[in-house]
């Protein structure tokens, strides 16, 4: 019976460490990724067979230090002090050894088993810098190895003493921490005698650590300790906040920021001794590229161009595997169409689930693109820069630089644009973000534009479009700084951000992280999907038996009828053009029919019943119809249109414009709707995207609700306004 | 003198973080506490933010953090 023993293992580190590089090559394509609990901050853990152990990998977020100042943090520390991880390796840049040993430091203090990873040592002393790892490992007392992640070197080995570290007598190890400020280090020692005494056996963190932290006024270490320690615990805050107010009087300035400078003071020390630099300044090729891309003159077009490249080559190169698709789902259905017998369960099946599912996965191949591009862009370090160069403006609408991309890919669809946001730290502004980003007329927008200001604006029709994508940018600028100042207040996330060096990108990490989020997305969205799909479906195809005003299907059969009769007596070189005709004819009738269906669905009820709440846009009833199927996917208004208006084809943009110009829609209601379509509530992949990235049914609620409301008022606007004026 | 107020090339020391708060601590826990050199690289097209570079590396601050800094101005020595 040889049970293997578990094992767990966190990493933890810098952002830009190389820490994803080596979870990539720890675990391999055996990850599992998700979402930490309640935050939407991605959790990645791998399970590994390895020297005879189960481990397990869990890949932290990536940050500066643990103070509790992002969702990013709390998610790590949490999980360093609840879930006890048997080791913690944390990533050491070795390029950047100074700023990563603070939260070495930091770590150092919970008291679990650390391990550094010195990452990088190679490309250290390439540009210069020598690092005594031994003389490290001594001073801090904990165990060091090295690794080159982009190499894939040094893996096992740092698995080998992850373990060593993991069987090892923790009373072994003594403490090598920071040495505070002498009045810091009483004040410590004061509160850790005070809950020595009096809470020990109720709190499950170590005394020192909790110490430090009350006096840090750490809000959430507070929180825990007042909750469990009871009595005693407002006795030992009540002192410490004492003790805070005396330090604030002897060092004029906060205690956390004297003993962040204690630690900076600490990890000098430790630099002095370990580090010798023989350049000065670092050669640095990085640099140079940076003169280019971030360049005062050039550097926007730059960006432009490559944003524009992305963009074709999501959504044009993208075009022909969508294309592919869609000829497999239609063979799909035409192939569940022969063998199916035509039933109900045959309707649901074509037009709710294949179709329905259908539609939404023809949307892979952009999302797949579009992720491989933004991984591109995150794994050389170009996106830190196109927040750099971008920041100014996006700031103007209370919104970080990196803000600029998701709203811009909402220009082609909003399901990945949303997915987008993800690049963004604050949780604020990637919901600020998800909130304005429908605003961004997509491309399925397009075709509704294009019949309805084709029909009634002719030659101005392309102003019109551009205008009406104009006043979706607008209507974003003045949503977003609405929302900044109201519901999103509070600090804008400052823009404190590390450019990092720029890399050549690893194939590997840039499929992984690709298909990690395409698979969340194909997974995910599969379920509400197909939910959504059977309901619409269902709404339009019941009733299935509706009173028809005319019997559709004797006219069918007196027209097939009369036909037959002419065929038979014409001449053999006159019946094909009959042929044609009759078939003509009786899709003729089927419109029709399909329409009255249409019309008399619960669909159409809906429809007909919230028209009262059009009429003040200039907007008919089936225009409300075509607007509320339009929720499944926005090119379906057109195609109901369509429908509603009977005309011989969907295809057949003429028919539909001749239809359109003569059922009494004006240009101002046509130009009333269009505003509605560019403005009102996502469609349902939108919808169960942000569901998802917001992880709130709150915000999703109000999304779809603030849209519109918007749409309304904008409608409302443009056709009364425009009545008013006499056209 | 103010950090904003340094000019693309030049050198300061940190005399003093000012500001409040969260952000204030997180500017701290980057290492760019007193006493550390602080070099101004570059600022962005639109002149906001600008491309600093502390304890051997890169980051970028916004125009108006950069303000809540006190530096000392350093002589360029070459």
């Amino acid at each position: 019976m040889s049970e293997r023993k578990a094992i767990t293992i966190a990493l933890a580190g810098n952002p830009n460490s190389g820490k994803t590089t080596i979870f990539n090559n720890l675990t391999g394509t055996r990850q599992k990724v998700g979402n930490w609990p309640g935050v939407t901050v991605e959790k990645k853990e791998g399970l590994i067979q390895k020297f005879g152990y189960d481990l397990k990998i869990v890949d932290l977020p990536g940050t500066y230090s643990l103070t509790p100042y992002s969702i990013e943090e709390i998610v790590a520390r949490d999980f360093v002090l609840e879930e006890y991880p048997d080791v913690i390796i944390d990533i050491i840049d070795a390029s950047n050894l100074e700023r990563s040993l603070y939260l070495a430091t930091q770590l150092r203090e919970i008291d679990s088993k650390v391990l550094f990873a010195l990452n990088m040592a190679d490309l250290a002393s390439s540009h210069g810098t020598k690092i005594d790892a031994e003389k490290l490992s001594d001073l801090l007392d904990v165990p060091v190895a090295f690794t080159v992640g982009n190499k894939n070197v040094g893996m096992d080995n740092l698995l080998k003493e992850a373990i060593k570290l993991a069987e090892s007598n923790p009373d072994k190890r003594e403490n090598r921490n920071v040495k505070y400020s002498r009045d810091i280090e009483n004040a410590i020692s004061k509160i850790q005698d005070l809950i020595e005494e009096k809470a020990k056996d109720r709190i499950n963190y170590k005394s020192r650590w909790t110490a430090i932290k009350l006096l840090e006024d750490d809000k959430i270490v507070k929180e825990r300790f007042a909750e469990k320690a009871g009595a005693a615990g407002e006795e030992i805050l009540e002192e410490t906040g004492v003790l805070r107010k005396s330090l604030l009087n002897s060092f004029d300035e906060d205690p956390e920021i004297v003993m962040t400078d204690d630690r900076y003071g600490f990890i000098a020390g430790i630099i002095k001794e370990i580090q010798t630099t023989t350049i000065k300044q670092r050669v640095d090729v990085s640099r140079n590229i940076d003169l280019v891309l971030t360049n005062r003159f050039i550097g926007f077009p730059i960006f432009i161009f490559f944003i524009w490249a992305m963009f074709q080559m999501t959504f044009t190169l993208g075009a022909y595997p969508m294309d592919w698709i869609h000829s497999g789902v239609n063979l799909i259905s035409s192939f569940a169409g022969s063998i199916v017998p035509e039933s109900l369960f045959k309707d649901l099946l074509i037009n709710g689930i294949i179709g329905g599912v259908g539609s939404v996965i023809v949307f892979l191949p952009n999302i797949l693109i579009l992720f491989f591009c933004i991984a591109l862009f995150e794994d050389t370090g170009y996106m830190a820069r196109a927040a750099f160069i971008m920041d100014k403006i996006m700031h103007l609408i209370g919104l970080h630089g990196k803000s600029f991309i998701p709203m811009l890919m909402g220009f082609g669809c909003n399901v990945p644009a949303i997915m987008a946001t993800r690049t963004l730290e604050s949780e604020k502004d990637r919901i600020l973000t998800i909130l304005i980003t429908p605003f961004m007329s997509c491309s399925a927008k397009l075709p509704v534009y294009i019949v309805l200001a084709g029909t009634f604006f002719a030659a101005k029709a392309g102003n019109v479009i551009f205008s009406l994508y104009l006043l979706g940018i607008i209507l974003s600028i003045i949503s977003g700084r609405l929302f900044r100042s109201t519901l999103l207040k509070g600090i804008d996330a400052p823009f404190v951000m590390e450019l990092p060096p720029y890399r050549v990108p690893m194939l590997r990490s840039l499929m992984i992280h690709m298909w990690d989020r395409s698979k969340m997305f194909l997974r995910k969205m599969g379920g509400i999907i197909l939910v959504g799909s059977v309901i619409v479906w269902a709404l339009s195809a019941f009733p299935r038996h509706v009173e028809y005003s005319a019997d559709y299907s004797s006219e069918i059969n007196r027209a097939n009828e009369s036909f037959n009769i002419k065929i038979a007596a014409a001449d053999e070189k006159d019946k094909e053009p009959l042929k044609n005709e009759r078939i003509v004819a009786i899709t003729e009738i089927e419109k029709l029919m399909s329409a009255e269906q249409t019309e008399k669905s619960y669909m159409g009820r809906i429809g007909k019943g919230i028209s009262p709440f059009f009429e003040p846009l200039g907007i008919d009833w089936r225009g409300s119809v075509s607007l509320l199927t339009g929720f499944f996917a926005k090119e379906i208004v057109v195609s109901t249109l369509g429908v509603l208006y009977s005309t011989k084809s969907s295809d057949d943009k003429d028919a539909l414009k001749n239809a359109l110009r003569s059922s009494g829609m004006t240009p101002l209601s046509a130009l009333s709707m269009m505003v509605f379509v560019l403005l009102y509530l996502p469609c349902l992949a939108t919808i169960a995207m942000i569901r998802k990235e917001t992880a709130s049914f709150k915000w999703t609620a109000f999304s779809i609700i603030y849209s519109t409301s918007v749409a309304w008022i904008a409608s409302f606007c443009v056709y009364q306004g425009g009545k008013l004026l006499g056209y | 003198m103010l950090l904003s107020e340094l000019m693309e090339g030049e050198t300061g020391v940190i005399v003093r973080v000012g500001g409040n708060g969260a952000l204030r601590r997180r500017i701290l826990e980057m290492g760019i506490v007193k006493g550390t050199k602080i070099y101004i690289d570059k600022y962005a097209p639109l002149k906001d933010p600008l491309e600093l570079i502390v304890k051997n590396y890169h980051i970028s601050l916004r125009v108006e953090e950069a303000a809540q800094i006190t530096v000392e101005k350093q002589q360029q020595q070459d």
